[in-house]
């Protein structure tokens, strides 16, 4: 996970960061379709898996590639492609929801502190200053600890650390957009805050709050496989793909596929993410620039 | 004499390899030792790029792609980039339109003067810094021998301008760039740089290009000037017979635009006596308020101003002088901290909260900046369809044909209503600013420099159509602008604004004449005018000031003492000036009277508006 | 130095103190307030009535929460953080024994990852465009995003089990020799250096290129000066707030990554007790753990602003 373009005080520099990489294209591309793919197994996964997934099917533990279960066994002799399938629809899903959530509530709070009087702004970018001072993982930590571990809580957490984070970037955005002619031309024509916050400040901000949201879901998909694999983030029977790499901790020594794919499968999904959202925001860097 | 500089058909591209657009294309000229050629053009003529190409320069994006840059007997464009090192700086220097942020924040400025000499072995460390405090005194820096120490943001930007001219000519270059040097400057700072660039590129028989957009400007500085536009030379010639006689159309069309009020006359007859606008006692500013209710940083004092109903008032004074901010209290953005507002008869509120819809459809802004002031997400329609459901309800046909009256209106075509605004050109985008405004019907319009980011030909059509729409509509403005010309050219009454404090205010022919405020003399004398030899024989800002004693320290001290020629020791310095009538109708505030001022100032009326005096 | 920066740092040490007072807060009022009776919890459900009242007499749960709250602060601040009840030893005792552990580990990540991203960053940000910033811009991409278990588990594969060099398990006593050192921590550091590496060399690459686009670069190339000379002395003296910005806000990250890390390879630090304390819901220790990790993080992010406040000249004399 990535708290320095999350917790980043110049907001501006997250963006900075992926518009100047002077990346091709087509990593792009390849970005998007590993997006595409994860989001399609997300979707469909549970159906496409051969096996149950909680089904013993083998005797050999750890087993490697065969036909049969091209992604090996499991500590149990479970399949591991249905493993698979199944957990990557829990970190796709809870994070996409989680980073949803945190955008949504994020951005909302920024565009009411831009339009707000400046002792309310104050105060919410008081207790979101906070708040952004509590590493996401401590704070999962103790909310794990004080409540114990359900699908809720995890949403709720990763939803309560990233929302600071897209509080800033979106605030300082809509402070700079807040301050340009044609929203201060729609106040002196008597619009309310709502119409400002809504159809002046916000069209603009979208791109970039859109490019944020991207980010914050790579970060949520770390923050959670990184609990699940200390064992404090989804619980048994069910399992994410973090919880899969710690299942099977005690096949490393013999590098077996069913610590390895996992692992990988977070790998490709949060990179695929950071591949896209770099091309995206490139993109649209080298459009303002050359206009 | 021998052609030192030689440019031949100089092209230069711009844009991804594959879809290059040409934005130099084949120019040529030349220019002998101890010249000054000026290149001429509005945004976009890519007289920049030429200039930066004399370094065998280009900008990220930009190529040199074809041609001859003959500086002395180096040709630019053949030298790879270590030969072109060792000539920057050295045979070639540069002297870029922006000081403030050309000179590195975090490094003294002396160190910066002296590094480019110093790394291309031109003397020692001490012999270089006594050439630049040398330097330094000839471009009448104040404490030539200190100024070096500090760093960039603690001088002024005029002053960081001459500090840069400095750092151009210590290494005794063979040919001295000037991109638009004194474009950033207010007029009355800009008079001073100029004489100092004129004198030192004389003295040292420098030879130099000097780019610049203002035709005033460049008459006093060149002997040569080249006009370009869109990457192409339209005409060049020595400086006088260009002014006389120009050749070109579009240089013609240049020389019309440059002194709007020679041309443009505000209407007549179309300002009633009863009054629409009255402000009273305003003071505001910024920051945090005292425990009296007064802001930190007190940006108006005082301020008394009335707008008649179809009357023009032109708000003139410099950058800092307080005229935006003025224009943002009777808008509502900023809530005064003393004084009050009344509109129509009615007291307008200090804060948006307090105004009526009513009051809200009855005065309008238009913005100076049109690439911010249309939101560009929206189209032309939607954008100006806002203020007429708003305000009138408009929907269906009615809201289509209204659309349309309003494009005719401030002239453009009616297809325009589906674009984007950034599918506009700057001056349509002013229109459209200018249209919404006028979609809400107002009785005041609020002008914060609406010319002054456009380039003059277009600026000087939108005067021309606000000219017209007052005529039309009968509507008020009140127009903020640093250009004395453009406010002659609309308005009625004129209102001299320096730091804060109305100065001056009057009848726009009492503007033509002195006596005068002290600063609004300066001020109108520093307009650089269209005529060579203007900034030898030109009257403002000169010499010594007199000698004065210690200030009092009270509040209500002239602001322009600092500056004023006129000031008395034992009276500017120790009590507050009073506001006087002269005979002429207008209201000073100044401790001196019409007839000390008219002594002082008579005999330096500028010709150029002797035409309607 | 004048008055004007010394009232700035004044001000943003006073924030800091509000904001680690607000953390505080926060941290006590989920750990102690919101998830309901510790008394009942600990004594589970078939406690009577009269022993849970005992309990929370003893533990002094019968007052209100800003009172509990208070007291638990002023103990903080005295040094007492309470009993930890799964190793029924003193929580501080038991912090100092695993302090020196992950200071050194940090210490050690620090002193190998600021350099490297440093020269990286600077690097990539002068052959802006070049085939190495590409491709450096493309690994650090990549890095970013990679789970840090996943780093620590191809690397013990790669390391301890194909090639055998180095241990997979990690224990910080006993070490006599440079060997057994560069045994120990070389997997753990190698693992957090990977992320934070790409990090600080994505954000130093950014600042540097921020401030190669400024027209003071622009002017001094056209005076002469190389590009060498004009990142050196130009543009890195510019960048250093928020360089600084970006050191901090990595290393800061490391307090996260440590737990993982911590964990994989059994290294005995704080970061591995406060997930045993989280195991284990044992909440003293859980709350002195956060607040020295937020305290930390707060220390960082409060030493890049006064480096970004005395690197800046407008700042340092007005």
């Amino acid at each position: 996970m990535n708290p320095l373009i999350a917790k980043s005080r110049p907001a501006s520099s997250a963006l900075a960061l992926a518009k100047v990489s002077g990346n091709p294209s087509w990593l792009g591309l390849v970005g998007a379709a590993v997006c595409v793919i994860w989001l399609l197994v997300a979707l469909f996964g549970p159906w496409l898996a051969p096996h149950p997934v909680g089904e013993v099917i083998s005797d050999n533990i750890f087993e490697g590639f065969s036909l049969a279960h091209p992604f090996g066994t499991d500590y149990l002799g479970r399949d591991m492609l249905s493993r698979v399938l199944v957990g990557a629809r829990f970190t796709v899903g809870l994070s996409l929801v989680a980073a949803l959530l945190a955008s949504f509530f994020g951005t909302g709070c920024a565009l009411l502190s831009v339009v707000s009087p400046k002792w309310l702004d104050e105060i919410i970018s008081r207790i979101m200053d906070a708040f952004i001072s509590i590493p996401s993982k401590m704070l999962a930590l103790i909310m794990v600890s004080a409540f114990g571990s359900s699908v809720t809580l995890l949403i709720c957490t990763a939803v309560i650390s990233y929302i600071p984070g897209s509080f800033r970037v979106a605030r300082s955005m809509a402070v700079n957009i807040e301050a340009l002619e044609y929203v201060q031309v729609a106040r002196t024509r008597g619009e309310g805050k709502l119409y400002v916050a809504c159809r002046e400040i916000l069209p603009n901000m979208l791109n970039p709050v859109l490019t944020d949201l991207g980010l914050r879901f790579g970060y949520i998909v770390l923050l959670l496989s990184g609990m699940s694999f200390l064992g404090l983030g989804v619980q048994p029977p069910d399992a994410d793909l973090g919880s899969l790499v710690r299942e099977n901790i005690g096949g490393l020594n013999q590098g077996a596929m069913a610590i390895i794919i996992p692992a990988l499968a977070i790998g490709t999904l949060t990179i695929g993410v950071n591949l896209l959202i770099d091309y995206l925001s490139s993109r649209r860097g080298r459009r303002a620039g050359g206009h | 004499m021998t052609q030192l500089i030689r440019v031949e058909d100089l092209r230069v591209v711009a844009g991804d390899p594959g879809s290059e657009v040409e934005i130099v294309k084949g120019v040529s000229f030349a220019l002998e030792k101890g010249e000054v050629l000026a290149l001429i053009g509005e945004s976009g003529s890519g007289k920049t790029t030429i200039a930066l190409a004399l370094l065998g320069y280009a900008r990220r994006g930009c190529r040199l792609s074809g041609g001859v840059v003959q500086v002395g007997e180096h040709d630019m464009l053949a030298l790879d980039e270590t030969q072109l090192q060792g000539l920057r700086g050295n045979r070639v220097s540069y002297v870029a339109q922006s000081a403030a942020a050309a000179f590195n924040p975090a490094k003294k400025l002396l160190d910066q003067v002296v590094e480019g000499p110093l790394i291309h072995g031109l003397g020692t460390r001490a012999e270089l810094e006594a050439k630049a405090i040398g330097l330094f005194r000839d471009l009448a820096l104040p404490n030539p021998e200190r100024i070096g120490r500090r760093y960039p943001h603690q001088v002024s930007g005029g002053q960081l301008q001459r500090v840069m001219a400095a750092m151009a000519l210590i290494s005794d270059p063979l040919l001295v760039v000037l991109d638009e040097p004194t474009t950033a400057l207010d007029v009355t700072t800009q008079i001073d740089v100029l004489r100092a660039f004129k004198r030192v590129v004389r003295e040292r028989g420098a030879t130099a290009v000097y780019v610049s957009h203002d035709l005033a400007v460049v008459a006093q500085m060149a002997d040569q000037i080249v006009v370009l536009n869109g990457g192409q030379i339209l005409e060049r010639s020595a400086t006088a017979p260009l002014l006389k006689a120009p050749a070109h159309e579009y240089t013609r069309s240049l020389l019309a635009a440059a002194r709007p009020d020679t041309r443009i006359r505000p209407p007549c007859g179309v300002a009633e006596e009863a009054p629409l606008l009255t402000i009273t006692g305003l003071t505001a500013g910024y920051g945090n308020k005292n425990l009296h209710g007064m802001p930190a940083i007190r940006v108006l004092e005082d301020i008394d101003l009335t707008v008649r109903r179809g009357q023009a008032i032109g708000v003139i004074g410099e950058s800092g002088s307080g005229k935006s901010t003025l224009a943002r209290v009777v808008a509502g953005l900023l809530t005064p901290a003393l004084g009050g507002l009344t509109f129509d008869g009615q007291p307008l509120g200090g804060s948006l909260s307090e105004r009526t819809p009513e009051q809200f459809r009855r005065i309008q802004m238009v913005f100076q900046n049109a690439d911010t002031a249309l939101n560009p997400m929206h189209s032309v329609a939607t954008i100006l369809s806002r203020p007429l459901k708003m305000y009138f309800g408009l929907k269906g046909a009615a809201l289509q044909v209204r659309i349309g009256e309003l494009l005719d209106l401030v002239r453009l075509p009616r297809d325009m209503a589906d674009r984007r605004p950034n599918e506009l050109s700057g001056g349509q985008k002013q229109r459209v600013n200018l249209a919404r405004a006028l979609a809400a019907k107002p009785d005041l319009i609020l002008c914060d420099e609406v010319t002054s980011a456009l380039d003059t030909v277009v600026g000087a059509a939108i005067l021309e159509l606000l000219r017209d729409l007052r005529q039309q509509l009968g509507v008020s403005y009140l127009f903020i602008s640093h250009d004395i010309s453009t406010v002659r050219a609309l308005c009625d009454d004129i209102v001299v604004m320096y730091s804060g404090h109305k100065v001056h205010a009057g009848r726009r022919e009492s503007f033509a004449e002195a006596p005068y405020h002290p600063y609004t003399d300066l001020l109108i004398h520093s307009v650089p005018e269209l005529r060579q030899g203007w900034l030898e024989t030109c009257g403002a800002t000169h010499g010594e000031l007199p000698p004065i004693g210690e200030r009092a320290n009270l509040p209500e001290l002239c602001t322009f003492l600092n500056r004023c020629p006129m000031r008395i020791d034992g009276l500017c310095n120790r009590t507050a000036p009073n506001r006087r009538t002269l005979d002429n109708g207008s209201e000073i505030l100044c401790h001196r009277d019409a007839a000390d001022l008219l002594a002082t100032q008579r005999g330096v009326t500028p010709t150029s508006f002797g035409a309607y005096a | 130095m004048n008055s004007h920066t010394l009232w700035l740092i004044c001000r943003r040490l006073g924030a800091g103190v509000v904001t680690l007072l607000i953390v505080s807060m926060v941290v006590f009022a989920i750990t102690a307030v919101l998830p309901g009776d510790a008394a009942q919890q600990s004594l589970g459900q078939f406690a009577t009535p009269e022993q849970v009242a005992a309990l929370r007499l003893k533990l002094g749960l019968d007052q209100p929460g800003v009172l509990r709250y208070l007291h638990w602060l002023m103990n903080l601040l005295t040094g007492d953080m309470g009993q930890s009840v799964s190793n029924a030893m003193p929580v501080g005792e038991l912090m100092a024994g695993r302090v020196p552990n992950t200071l050194m580990l940090a210490a050690a990540t620090a002193l190998v990852s600021v350099p490297l991203a440093l020269i990286l960053g600077i690097g990539s940000a002068m052959g802006r465009g070049g085939r190495i910033d590409s491709c450096l811009s493309f690994i650090t991409l990549a890095m970013v995003a990679v789970p840090e278990f996943l780093v620590a588990t191809l690397a013990v594969l790669i390391f301890a089990v194909n090639l055998g060099w180095l241990s997979a398990l990690s224990y910080a006593t006993d070490i006599t020799s440079p060997l057994q050192f560069l045994r120990t921590y070389a997997l753990p550091v190698m693992t957090l250096c990977c992320v934070i590496v790409a990090q600080m060399a994505r954000m130093t690459r950014a600042a540097v290129i921020d401030q190669l686009d400024s027209p003071y670069v622009e002017m001094a190339r056209l005076k002469g000066v190389s590009p060498i000379r004009i990142v050196l002395r130009h543009a890195l003296p510019n960048a250093i707030g928020p360089i600084a910005n970006a050191i901090a806000l990595s290393l800061s990250y490391l307090l996260g990554g440590v737990v993982i890390v911590e964990t994989i390879f059994n290294y005995p630090g704080i970061a591995s007790l406060m997930v045993d304390a989280v195991t284990n819901r044992d909440m003293a220790l859980v709350q002195a753990c956060t607040m020295l990790f937020c305290a930390a993080y707060l220390a960082l992010v409060l030493l890049a602003d006064l480096c970004a406040i005395l690197s800046n000249p407008r700042l340092r004399n007005q």
